[in-house]
């Protein structure tokens, strides 16, 4: 364990060519994840592997790996859960387990917790099904059905060893932690180029990704096929975070911060499926949850002579909002 | 009733080829009487051969067609080294270029060989290289960008399942040592120099096992 912490600690450095061999000494695409700052909370989740090598009760470890296969493989649930091209790996890299890639193991301990994008404590899985309902512009897994309990089980596992209601706030590698303030305001057209000369091979001009033999390859990052208006990732300090960290594929961090704000510019300034929350008017829904979301995205603003996100398209699915999301008080009735 | 039968399912199996194939332009036939001097190391079914020690000839058959093309440009360039296929390629026209690239294409796929002398523990490995990869070092996985069952995704990412070991293992050490370059943004590149031997030989073997369609 202790080694194996120690070769994570390597990669998330970014010093792999240390740890492989000395002969590497000339390493091109470095992983150059920033470094654990003194005093933060640094978790390496479990894995897999690890996962046979517990004593868990053998029906346990068949729900968490059921967890991880539709982590991984979320498409599974396509035209049930899922309405788009995503799957949880998708924004959550490696395996849900990678720092400054949307780590999921935080949730499982953080939650329940008050959530401000709907104003009241949410618990692990309400947390999941928004996802669902967002980021995979879909109808979330009944709460308690088998498919839910797998998810929040898988990551739980992930949390493996880190105490409840730790402070989210110390964590190394939390969610997709904000970039610097752009040097320059965000430009789309400077995003555009930025695209094109890295995002466009796998991602295509359209946005539309990749489908080879009827199968996902790269997802859609706008368009039908993509994360609706109320998705996470359309603010631009979360996608910004997400492309600098993780993209292109295999090469993290080789994007300036600039260009990593200016490429999130242009992607979230294509349409895409409409907000779950939508109101019927895009102004409108744009003001009702502009503080706690939308002051961060162009939903609802004219970019390029276009006001985005101003028509009825849900994309995939037949419904706007999933019933699941509603207000909670937690009063006597 | 059985021949019609048969006769569909080609038909079919064509229009499927079609569809999912990329958008090169060529004369296939033509691109059939050039393959002349191609014949003695890529086979007559383009299935290549795996040479142990040596320079392994890939498997051709079955290969996107853009994907092939853009090689014999990069060779005949320079951009792609490739001391054995530069001297042939010099000799092909552009158009001859993409009919033996559509050629090829279009013919069915050989198994892979070079996989055989390996341990099942270097097969979990490999596939788990191939199928999970091993995040703990940044390594993705062969799946993310070759595409399902890795057996391509558009005219970027070639198939590899079903490929000869050796020849897998020589593009992954000529890309570590900074030999090949040819891919895009350096893709590849960035994933090859985080592999070590003991991975290359894993997962070379294990992808030459897998139906290459």
């Amino acid at each position: 364990m202790r080694n194996r912490t120690f070769l994570f600690a390597q990669a998330i450095a970014g010093a792999v060519a240390l740890s492989a061999s000395a002969v590497q000494a000339d390493i091109q695409y470095p992983v150059n994840n920033p470094q654990p700052k003194e005093g933060q909370y640094v978790h390496v989740p479990p894995t897999m592997e690890d996962l046979e090598k517990t004593e868990f009760h053998p029906e346990l470890k068949r729900v968490i790996r059921r967890g991880y296969d539709l982590f991984m493989n979320t498409q599974q649930l396509r035209g049930k859960n899922v309405f788009n091209s995503m799957n949880c790996s998708s924004c959550h890299m490696g395996e849900g387990r990678l720092p400054f890639a949307g780590p999921v193991w935080p949730a499982a301990v953080i939650l329940p917790n008050y959530r401000p994008k709907n104003d009241h404590v949410n618990n692990l899985e309400e947390r999941i099904a928004g996802c669902f309902s967002y980021s995979m512009n879909g109808q979330p897994p009944e709460y308690g059905s088998d498919d839910m309990i797998a998810l929040a089980a898988y990551h739980q596992w992930l949390a493996k060893g880190v105490p409840i209601y730790s402070s989210g706030k110390n964590m190394y590698g939390r969610g997709y932690p904000k970039l610097a303030e752009p040097e320059q305001k965000m430009d789309y057209q400077r995003g555009k180029k930025v695209y094109e000369e890295n995002c466009m091979i796998c991602h295509s001009s359209d946005g539309s990704g990749l489908v080879q033999n009827g199968k996902e390859v790269f997802p859609a990052v706008w368009g039908d096929r993509s994360y609706n208006w109320g998705a996470g990732i359309t603010r631009h300090f979360t996608l910004s975070s997400f492309v600098k960290h993780n993209m292109p594929l295999g090469q993290p961090n080789t994007l300036t911060d600039q260009q990593a704000w200016d490429v999130a510019y242009y992607i979230n300034s294509h349409e895409r499926p409409q907000e779950p929350r939508y109101t019927g008017n895009v102004k409108e829904t744009r003001e009702k949850y502009l503080d706690s979301f939308h002051v961060h995205t162009n939903y609802g603003l004219k970019v390029e002579g276009r006001l985005l996100g101003d028509h009825k398209n849900t994309g995939e699915k037949d419904f706007l909002k999933p019933d699941v999301l509603r207000p909670r008080t937690y009063t006597a009735d | 009733m059985k021949k019609y039968q048969c006769m569909t399912l080609i038909a079919a199996g064509l229009s499927l080829a079609i569809s999912s194939a990329s958008a090169l332009e060529g004369d296939a036939q033509a691109g059939k009487e050039a393959t002349v001097m191609c014949v003695a190391c890529h086979q007559g079914d383009g299935g290549g051969m795996n040479i142990p020690k040596g320079e392994s000839w890939p498997a051709l058959s079955g290969l996107d067609a853009d994907y092939m093309y853009k090689q014999l440009q990069d060779i005949k360039s320079g951009a792609r080294e490739s001391v054995t296929m530069q001297a042939f390629v010099s000799t092909l026209t552009d158009k001859q270029m993409r009919d033996v690239s559509v050629y090829y294409s279009q013919l069915p796929a050989v198994a892979g060989k070079g996989g055989e002398d390996v341990t099942e523990e270097e097969l979990a490995h490999g596939e788990k290289l191939a199928m999970q990869g091993d995040w703990d070092r940044y390594i993705v996985p062969c799946k993310s960008c070759h595409g399902p069952n890795n057996q391509g995704a558009g005219q970027h990412f070639p198939g590899i399942a079903g490929q000869h070991a050796g020849y897998i293992s020589d593009q992954l050490h000529a890309w570590k040592k900074g030999k090949r370059h040819n891919d895009p943004q350096h893709l590849m590149l960035a994933i090859a120099e985080r592999l070590d031997d003991n991975d290359i030989r894993a997962v070379s073997a294990w992808l030459s096992r897998q139906p290459a369609q």
